[in-house]
């Protein structure tokens, strides 16, 4: 870790660096985050245990939707994400990281899935043999 | 953080009076930037194995599928596991800017117990599944399950072992600032690797056991 | 149960005495040139009994300066070894026609051609680009060391680890014969069932550990420890630059090390990633690894276009024009190389679809580059022109990077590069691109920085010896590789049947000779200005008219950088101190606080060389038991909580006085 956290014990009268600008939660936002975070598994294991919505791509997307949204619990209630820590920095890099994800794993998708297509028949019985163009 | 003195300036007759030194300047720590840029990039990793899994996850190889193999009671025991000792850490976080050293070791203690849970459960889970003759060997979809789930467990192990270390500092040295450092980085790290096993038990369990 | 356990298995894996390579004359003489070396290495350090000095001062050295000149001798070391390949290559090539079948059987070929495309980016290239971001960053805005000091000491030997794993390969078994990206199915265990691809992907895990860790410590750097006064806009280019490639560098490294990752699961576990059976997708590596490659080469080159737009600015004397647009198409090449990784791969089957996005976005990439070069170009106009030698490289870049980008662009184009796709043409590109770029911004770095971290300057006669050699060398090396490509001739053979090609593979070796007389020139020249270091000797500590703060220390700087912090108003913020009549304070030090050695970086570093050589030969007791004790080793570091001490006022003052004396002795 760095070397520069001594400075507190030389009596500057500022306060020691940790304190900056870290939000850092109370029993009610951790317990609000938990009681959220339950619900939010809860209701998609349930889902899925009673097969309850038939077509599988639209239970893909409840379900993912539902984990976008424990996510953001996650990332508010546990881990105080917000636009100001360390001047802003955490949540661009955070954007950044989600941004390069998101291309890295659409584009995959894209990509293989018309490599598959194309390149590898006998993988894909369903699809009929044209070549996705 | 810094003090200007207004010192040594310009050529004599210079229209501005600018200085261009600062005496004491102590630099922002950078300790909690530069861990959430390595989350940042450990979260990348587990993109690529995410990948991995989105695009040979339906390579079953005639072998077992996920509907097949997933115990869906014991992936929701075992996600419990994981938030529990979310919000154990969050009530040490909490004792420690109370000051209260043996709370703090306390809940810390609670959170690397169902980290171990946790752990002994999926170790439980795979022995079993290897038993089944479905390991990693069998099937692209074997492997990307076991390379996804196996990574994120192994960072759940990283953290437990970082978290008993992190005890025995603390003991050692009490709630200075660099543990205080050291412990917002542990939080960080864990819950993350919980943010992680939102994407596992939504994207690998649950829809994988969906036809 | 224990009679089963083969004890000798057991702690040995693979290891056996067929790895060594007896039956092999270049190897063996290698090896023999190697040890003697070594030899009177280790005699001529114990001689001048610097062994002390050598553990203390540089390699448990926290210091970004003494990091960053290791760096940059790693480079250079592996810079000969990586261009001995190319001359093997080169020599093969010229004369394996017809029944000539050369001196390099397709085995050994092979293993050369993947060795020189590995150490030549990732042990070559990106040392020097670290070396020179490392030295220069902490300079330039203004602070004392990095954000993390330890971490950059443990970067530094996680890299050199790595090409220690891939020296060993020459003289313990042998390397991978699969191109420098390892494609599987040729590189899983089936195609590749010897170790040579387990020493690439162990060597690079753990370089790349240190490249990702490097990352992150420039970032929270450059974000955190910036002068007071320097803001975004103040800071310099060559900051900036780094900026966005330690940027790319966290996003896309990660991306590598889960690669190689699955592929080493893939051979040593029996996993089914990439395999041709039970559901393996080889194409998926080629995808991911790609996402990887083409950040990649974007962090080889922005550092340097950081080089030249300093160099360019000083020695004309004049501020870069338009430093706002340079900083946009920095930010914009960072953000397009994530969208254009498939032209790479154009021919592996995407379709039109596909290949119309990449190629389209792959065109786009190209611009903010081509507003690089008018707006150097632009400045250079009206300007006062002094041609020494960092500016020789600059033109030279200038010209030939040009070059290379446009037959880049070519490429670019699905339906050419369904032509000329892995053809020599290919080759000629990127290392147009590479030379052009990445090298030729090296040595004007090299030649730009050298007075400040060594205190004299570079000879100028040896200096432009080596720049004409490189230049006319590339040229005669590579055109008629162009030439070739079109022509349609392959890459990586070792022997050709046409015997009208021969012309142009013989061209290309006397560029090959050319070059090997360019770094010839560059070994003399740091030789000669070492000698001749009085008459070289940069006092002032601004040997150039530079603009930018590292120039406003002492050559070299002491270790604390600064005695006291700049406080920043303009951007060029030392063309700024300069021309409000700056005077530097004499008086008034005090105490500075400093991060203090560590031998954990090494330690650790080491153990983890140990523990791939114990994966790569599957000694499973030895990569076991170096695991346990690396883990081991990390968990005491830790509890080393006094990682600091104060240099004390009095020194300061004294090497401040020293600095003030040297400086009123020049005037």
């Amino acid at each position: 870790m760095s070397g520069h956290d001594t400075h507190n014990d030389h009596g500057h009268g500022h306060d020691s660096h940790y304190h900056d600008a870290h939000d850092h939660g109370s029993l009610k936002t951790y317990a609000i985050g938990f009681i959220l975070s339950v619900i939010l598994t809860a209701i998609p294991f349930w889902l899925v245990m009673n097969k309850t919505i038939t077509n599988t791509g639209t239970m893909g997307l409840v379900l993912l939707a539902f984990a976008a949204v424990q996510v953001v619990v996650h990332m508010v209630y546990f881990l105080h994400m917000n636009a100001k820590s360390e001047g802003g920095w955490n949540m661009m890099a955070l954007i950044f990281t989600i941004m390069i994800v998101v291309i890295a794993m659409a584009g995959s998708l894209w990509v293989m899935y018309h490599m598959n297509t194309n390149m590898m028949p006998s993988m894909m019985p369903e699809m009929n043999m044209q070549s996705a163009s | 953080m810094s003090e200007t003195i207004v010192h040594n300036t310009g050529a004599p007759g210079a229209e501005e009076r600018r200085s261009y030194f600062v005496r004491e300047h102590h630099p922002e720590n950078g300790s909690m930037l530069g861990f959430w840029l390595y989350l940042m990039s450990d979260c990348l990793i587990f993109a690529c194995l995410f990948a991995t899994y989105a695009v040979l996850g339906r390579n079953y190889a005639d072998g077992p599928t996920g509907a097949a193999l997933f115990d869906l009671p014991l992936v929701a025991l075992n996600t419990a596991m994981l938030l529990l000792s979310s919000i154990t850490y969050g009530f040490a976080m909490l004792a420690m800017q109370r000051k209260q050293l043996g709370s703090t070791l306390l809940w810390l203690g609670i959170t690397g117990v169902f980290g171990v849970a946790f752990l002994s459960l999926e170790m439980y889970e795979f022995l079993h599944l290897i038993h089944e003759g479905a390991g990693p060997q069998r099937s692209a979809f074997l492997s990307s399950f076991f390379a996804l789930v196996g990574t994120h467990g192994l960072h759940v192990l990283f953290g437990v072992i970082w978290l008993v270390t992190l005890m025995f500092q603390l003991k050692k040295h009490g709630l200075t600032p660099e543990n205080g450092r050291r412990m917002m980085c542990l939080s960080l790290f864990w819950h993350f690797l919980d943010v992680i096993w939102i994407g596992v038990f939504t994207f690998v369990y649950l829809m994988g056991v969906l036809p | 149960m224990l009679d089963h356990i083969d004890l000798t298995k057991l702690i040995f894996g693979r290891l056996t005495w067929d790895a060594i390579p007896f039956h092999e004359p270049i190897l063996l003489a290698t090896f023999a040139g190697v040890a003697l070396g070594g030899i009177a290495l280790v005699a001529a350090l114990t001689y001048f009994r610097v062994w002390g000095t050598l553990w203390r001062d540089w390699i448990t050295s926290i210091d970004h300066k003494k990091i960053g000149i290791m760096y940059m001798i790693l480079g250079l070391i592996m810079l000969l070894r990586g261009f001995a390949d190319a001359l093997m290559m080169r020599t093969q090539q010229a004369i394996a026609f017809g029944d000539n079948a050369g001196f390099l059987p397709p085995h050994h070929y092979d293993q050369v051609f993947t060795a020189h495309g590995v150490i030549m980016i990732f042990f070559v290239a990106m040392p020097f680009v670290t070396g020179l971001m490392n030295y220069v960053v902490p300079l330039q805005i203004g602070a004392r060391d990095v954000a993390f000091p330890f971490l950059n000491n443990f970067s530094f030997w996680m890299t050199t680890m790595g090409a220690v794993l891939v020296m060993a390969s020459l003289f313990v078994g042998e390397f991978a014969r699969t191109g420098w990206l390892a494609y599987p199915p040729l590189s899983g265990i089936a195609g590749s069932p010897d170790v040579g691809v387990d020493y690439y992907i162990w060597s690079l895990q753990i370089a790349g550990v240190g490249t990702l860790l490097s990352g992150v410590n420039l970032i929270a750097t450059i974000v955190k420890m910036r002068a007071p006064g320097m803001t975004w806009m103040r800071m310099p280019i060559f900051t900036w630059t780094s900026l966005c490639t330690n940027i790319l560098i966290v996003a896309a490294f990660p991306v590598l090390t889960a690669v190689l990752a699955m592929l080493a699961l893939d051979r040593t576990a029996g996993f089914n990633f990439f395999t041709t059976e039970l559901g393996g997708n080889a194409m998926m590596y080629v995808n991911l690894i790609w996402i990887w490659g083409h950040p990649e080469v974007y962090i080889l080159i922005l550092p340097l276009f950081g080089v030249f737009s300093e160099v360019v600015a000083t020695f004309c004397s004049k501020r870069l024009f338009g430093y706002a647009s340079m900083v946009y198409a920095t930010c914009v090449i960072m953000i397009l190389s994530y969208l254009v990784w498939l032209h790479h791969f154009f021919t592996m089957g995407s379709g039109a679809s596909v290949n119309s996005f990449f190629g389209i976005t792959t065109m786009i990439i190209s611009i903010p580059t081509g507003a690089k070069i008018f707006n150097w170009l632009f400045t250079m106009y009206r300007g006062r022109i002094r041609f020494e030698l960092p500016m020789l490289w600059t033109i030279g870049f200038m010209v030939t990077f040009t070059i290379g980008g446009m037959t880049g662009v070519l490429l670019a184009v699905p339906p050419a590069d369904f032509v000329l796709h892995n053809s020599l043409f290919l080759i000629a590109h990127f290392h147009n691109v590479i030379i052009g770029g990445v090298v030729f911004g090296v040595f004007a770095a090299i030649n730009y920085w050298f007075p400040k971290a060594f205190g004299y300057k570079l000879d100028t006669f040896w200096g432009k010896c080596s720049f004409w050699f490189w230049f006319v060398g590339f040229y005669l090396a590579f055109m008629p590789l162009y030439v070739l490509g079109l022509m349609g001739v392959t890459r990586r053979l070792n022997h050709f049947e046409d015997p009208s090609l021969q012309v142009w593979t013989i061209i290309a070796w006397f560029g090959a000779v050319s070059i090997a007389l360019g770094i010839g020139s560059m070994l003399i020249q740091f030789y000669v200005s070492f000698r001749n270091r009085a008459a070289l000797r940069d006092v002032t500590g601004d040997p150039w008219g530079g603009r930018t703060l590292e120039w406003a220390t002492s050559s070299p700087p002491p270790d604390y950088n600064f005695a006291f912090t700049p406080q920043v108003h303009e951007l060029d913020a030392w063309t700024d101190m300069k021309k409000h009549g700056y005077e530097r304070p004499t008086s008034g030090f005090t105490k500075i606080h400093m991060p203090k050695n560590t031998w954990a970086g090494f330690v650790i570093a080491a153990l983890s060389a140990v523990v791939g050589f114990g994966l790569i030969w599957q000694m499973w007791l030895l990569a076991g038991a170096g695991f346990l004790v690396m883990l081991v080793t990390i968990i005491v570091h830790t509890f080393n909580y006094k990682r600091d001490y104060y240099i004390s006022a009095e020194e300061v003052v004294r090497t401040e006085n020293a600095y003030t004396k040297l400086l009123s002795s020049h005037v």
